[in-house]
């Protein structure tokens, strides 16, 4: 392998300008160097790296033996990352990993440090080497940097996308279990809206309702707003289209548990109270719907 | 695309297919009144199941088969109103004041049985 930098070593002055031709074609020379140096050294450098890491305390939540098992893979598709100078292999094991250890309680600030400290091992290890050589050293990290901090950031963006979409997924879940559709009786079902209610819940509560109107094949509905403290304009008016809605699907409303402000609320928008059913409490209304579909609740006479 | 209309003792059924011309919305209009008459039915369904939107010509259309009907002594019940379509409905202020609705065709053809038996 013919280095024309061998001939510039020592000359600073106009054999620079060959020198920087001559470095955009080894370019891909000192990459494959880098590359061979990392796999050479893998060992040691992964274990100085997992050394650096439980000195600073990161991945807590992970045992010795995950923190070196996961090492290892990160290790080499950062190697062959650097190697192949693509990073889809590595975005795919960024958001693999990323999956498997959120649910751990790994933070983003310990996915990120670790990879920091991998690109600090390695730099450190090129300073090593290539020490007896500056011109040479300057050249393999004007190789190295790049990709290294691609990776990062590849990384990096990766664990915070999952993170993301866990977040996005929970708060959908923990928006259908506030707002359960309960059936008490045949034909018969509670909505007990409990909260704070902004135009996206009460849009998504009206589609919970109708489908469970539809799939328990429900006559009556009573909808119990007792925790419900206050209600603007909009909601309310989304109140009154989920009873008109219901109606289209055959269902009675019951509106119970309206507080003096709510009351107040659709009076003010001018609520056909013709339309819209309101019993004073949650027992009152479940006994009126009792009444409409036919049932009357007697206590059991004790035979002695 | 003509909907078809079954006779069902006293009641007549008519079943939506699928999207319906405002003139085919129009001919089921005429179509039922006259059948109403000839065989004197005590109550008509129709069945909008397979309609995936309803929009204001057909919910008024529907309000005035029920109208016409009614001014025969028969009653009208709408069945089969999908959730997502009821929902675009009420947003959009289609209510189908004044006309009964109920789930599906079990539940029509009930309320339709105890409406005519506590007429008699």
């Amino acid at each position: 392998m013919a280095k024309r930098e061998g001939s510039t070593k020592d000359a600073k002055g106009r054999n620079d300008q060959a020198t920087e031709i001559a470095g955009n074609e080894g370019q891909s020379e000192l990459l494959r160097e880098l590359v061979a140096h990392l796999r050479q050294n893998r060992t040691q450098l992964r274990e100085e790296w997992v050394q650096r890491i439980s000195e600073t305390r990161l991945l807590t939540a992970m045992t010795k033996d995950e923190i070196f098992a996961e090492a290892t893979s990160v290790y080499d598709s950062y190697v062959e990352a650097l190697e192949t100078e693509t990073f889809e292999a590595l975005q795919a094991y960024a958001r693999n990993l990323s999956e498997r250890i959120i649910p751990r309680g790994v933070e983003t600030h310990e996915v990120v440090g670790i990879v920091l400290l991998l690109r600090d091992v390695l730099a450190r290890s090129l300073f090593a080497k290539y020490q007896a050589d500056f011109r040479k050293l300057n050249r393999i990290l004007d190789a190295y940097e790049p990709a290294a901090n691609r990776i990062a950031n590849t990384v990096a963006v990766g664990f915070v996308q999952e993170r993301e979409r866990v977040i996005r997924q929970q708060q959908e879940a923990i928006r259908e279990l506030s707002t359960p559709v309960l059936q008490v009786r045949e034909r018969l079902l509670i909505l007990p809206i409990i909260g704070v209610i902004d135009p996206q819940r009460a849009r998504q509560l009206t589609e919970q309702l109708l489908r469970g109107i539809r799939t328990n094949r429900a006559k009556v509905v009573v909808i119990d707003i007792t925790g419900v403290a206050a209600m603007d304009v909009t909601v309310a008016n989304h109140l009154v289209q989920t009873v008109e809605a219901s109606r289209l699907l055959g269902a009675t409303v019951i509106v119970t548990g309206l507080s003096p402000e709510i009351a107040q609320t659709l009076v003010t928008i001018g609520v056909d109270l013709g339309k819209m059913n309101t019993v004073g409490d949650l027992q009152g209304g479940i006994e009126q719907a009792e009444r409409l579909l036919g049932y009357k609740v007697m206590a059991v006479a004790e035979a002695r | 695309m003509e909907v078809p209309i079954l006779k069902q003792g006293e009641f007549l059924i008519a079943t939506f297919q699928a999207a319906l011309s405002d003139a085919d919305l129009e001919n089921l209009r005429r179509g039922l009144v006259y059948q109403v008459v000839k065989f004197r039915s005590r109550g008509v369904i129709v069945d909008v199941t397979a309609m995936d939107v309803m929009d204001s010509f057909a919910s008024r259309t529907l309000r005035e088969i029920a109208h016409m009907i009614r001014l025969r002594g028969a009653e009208t019940v709408i069945v089969g109103i999908q959730p997502e379509v009821a929902f675009a409905m009420v947003q959009l202020g289609l209510t189908l004041e004044g006309v009964t609705t109920a789930l599906d065709l079990e539940e029509g053809l009930a309320y339709l049985n105890e409406k005519s038996k506590s007429v008699d």
